[in-house]
């Protein structure tokens, strides 16, 4: 069973539940569960979304987009109906605060849907979980039932003539599928290829009908803005971004784990006091600041506020917010590679950037950590992320080439150790790791 | 399906394949899960699988092939009754993946994706479970064990040897016939 984690500095807004036995909703009622959404029924919809907006909420997926003006892009009135997508497809390298969620606190994730049709009018949710979350898939399952049961889902919520349903929906291993149209496309029983954008999903979604996709941690997070007030989740979190944030530190740290900060926490105070530091007192190399696609940062670079804005002018992204730590025993090339797999095992194939792109990557770096590296390659790997940036319908090739390019500015005199036919310089430290 | 007697899935089976089915707007959408449902019970896709699964969703064959090959969790073969699927991505790399799975393939003595001769064991590397902070970790079935060592190696497979009966018992999928064989125990 995963470990929880806690740190003075947290506030616990979204994880507050965590290990309280919130997964049965006695618990989850006896903790204030359920009354944001009857609060949300009284007041009606656009209530709903001037609360969500005011709350500067951004989507916790790692797009950041505001989650309030998503939901003010659906009509109003629509010929088909409306649909709430939950994802939880949480596939992200670096990331696992979903798993959290739904381990402790499935409810906040059915209140939030429940909110979120409600803003929206939809009938109908559909929980979408990666086909590895099985034993979370039944806890949700079972959530939703106990939910049912209650009449907080059917016909007649909560004892209105409003009716709101949720599907819970399994996937079979996909990374792609967290894109927003491919999550559709899946959900549909096809393939996970995306979809050409305009039209947005709130105009066309799910079977032709407006629907509005959130990331599983901002729909968990709504039921709180609602007991909150918009404003007052707001004001706990920095300029423009509101509350606070699931930071899933991860790699060489001496404490990892899931963390509730403010949004704008230091990225040094992360690693160093929450996380406990580098590992057995090593030197830091780089961060990963919001998980696997975001490019690195190097240890001058860390002293920055965690949020959207903070980490782009950093020239990163706060991304998923998954902060992999990395030590100086670890070969950069080795950790490109790996990223780079990851990529190239994830692109569905659709656009010839990122399928070609991502299979040169990893067929040239592989060549290169083994020793038979030559200087043109390191170029060649830069000409190959520059021409995927933005060429591909989705975000996976933008993913795959953002950290290979800055892998090769910030580390390409590491790159430069492995040629002519030189082994690896950190070889000699593999066998030393100790966990 | 109008000819029940030709179905291979078992009366479990095919009674949750019409509740999901009818569950959605639109029955496609079963398609996924039922795939990896039916993958549970009987081991992987088999031929029949496929076509029953086709037939029961009202599309064709290839089309039911079209979509289980997108998905990483959707296999075409067999494999050991006891799936043992070790994260290799960054976040477990970094805290020591690659010697874990050395290690599982040294106790094992199977080769990347093999099977163990007496069908209890498979092994494969896979992208991010969704354990990062918890790592290395490896996903057995659907149960997950999070921050593993080398020495922890052998310590698991006894336990899912105690729990198989011995090794050997002959129930992987390998041999399991598709309607009577045992479940596997997250499925």
């Amino acid at each position: 069973m995963p470990r929880l984690v806690s740190h003075p500095d947290e506030v616990k807004i979204v994880s507050r539940r965590f290990g309280k036995g919130a997964a049965r909703i006695d618990r989850y009622l006896e903790l204030g569960g359920y009354a944001a959404a009857k609060k949300c029924l009284a007041q009606g919809p656009e209530w709903i979304i001037s609360e969500v907006k005011a709350s500067n909420l951004r989507g916790r997926g790692g797009a950041g987009f505001p989650t309030g003006l998503k939901w003010s892009f659906v009509p109003k009135t629509s010929a088909k109906p409306k649909y709430v997508l939950v994802n939880g497809d949480e596939s992200e390298p670096g990331t696992c605060k979903d798993h959290l969620i739904f381990q402790h606190d499935p409810h906040a994730v059915i209140e939030g849907a429940i909110i979120a049709g409600l803003a929206i009018g939809a009938k109908l949710g559909f929980i979408y979980m990666r086909g590895e979350y099985r034993g979370l898939l039944e806890i949700m399952e079972k959530a939703v039932a106990e939910a049912y049961a209650k009449g907080f889902l059917g016909k007649n919520i909560f004892g209105t003539d409003t009716e709101f349903q949720i599907i819970t929906h399994s996937g079979a291993g996909a990374y792609e599928v967290g894109e927003e149209s491919a999550l559709m496309e899946s959900l549909e029983g096809k393939r996970g290829v995306p979809r050409i954008k305009p039209p947005f999903p709130a105009v066309v979604g799910i079977y032709g009908g407006p629907t509005v996709i959130n990331n599983a941690e901002t729909i968990a997070t709504v039921p709180h803005v609602i007991a909150m007030g918009g404003a007052a989740y707001a004001a706990a979190g920095s300029a423009r971004n509101g509350g606070t944030r699931l930071f899933t530190v991860s790699g060489h740290v001496e404490r990892p784990g899931v963390y509730e900060l403010p949004m704008g926490y230091n990225l040094k105070k992360i690693i160093y006091e929450v996380a406990g530091g580098v590992r057995g007192g090593r030197a830091l190399k780089a961060v990963v600041p919001g998980g696997c696609s975001t490019p690195v940062l190097l240890p001058e670079e860390i002293d920055i506020g965690m949020d959207f804005d903070q980490v782009g002018k950093a020239g990163s992204m706060l991304g998923s917010a998954a902060v992999i730590v990395i030590d100086d025993q670890t070969c950069m090339v080795e950790f490109a590679l790996r990223t780079i797999s990851f990529y190239q095992h994830e692109s569905c194939g659709w656009c010839i950037p990122c399928r070609e792109g991502t299979d040169w990557l990893k067929k040239t770096l592989t060549r290169f950590h083994a020793g038979f590296g030559t200087a043109k390659d390191i170029d060649n790997m830069q000409y190959i992320a520059e021409n995927m940036m933005g060429r591909t319908f989705c975000p996976l090739g933008d993913a795959a080439a953002m950290p290979t390019l800055a892998f090769i500015k910030k580390f390409r005199a590491e790159f430069e150790e492995h040629l002519d036919g030189k082994a690896c310089p950190f070889a000699k430290h593999a066998k030393l790791v100790v966990v | 399906m109008s000819d029940e007697s030709l179905s291979i899935f078992s009366p479990h089976l095919a009674a949750r394949f019409d509740a999901l089915a009818a569950r959605y707007p639109v029955r496609r959408s079963a398609l996924v899960p039922m795939l990896l449902y039916a993958q549970d019970e009987i081991g992987y896709l088999s031929d029949a699988v496929i076509n029953e699964v086709a037939a029961r969703i009202g599309i064709s064959e290839l089309e039911v092939r079209n979509v289980a090959s997108y998905y990483s969790m959707l296999r075409f073969k067999p494999v050991g009754r006891y799936h043992i699927q070790v994260c290799s991505s960054i976040s477990c790399m970094l805290r020591g993946a690659d010697e874990l799975y050395r290690s599982f393939q040294k106790e094992l003595a199977i080769g990347p994706e093999g099977v163990t001769a007496d069908g209890l064991f498979s092994l494969e590397k896979v992208e991010c479970l969704g354990e990062c902070a918890w790592a290395p970790a490896i996903e057995v079935n659907y149960d997950f064990q999070e921050e593993l060592r080398p020495e922890h190696v052998p310590g698991i497979l006894a336990s899912y040897r105690g729990m198989a009966g011995g090794p050997g018992d002959g129930t992987s999928s390998l041999g399991r016939k598709s309607d009577t064989g045992k479940k596997t125990p997250h499925a």
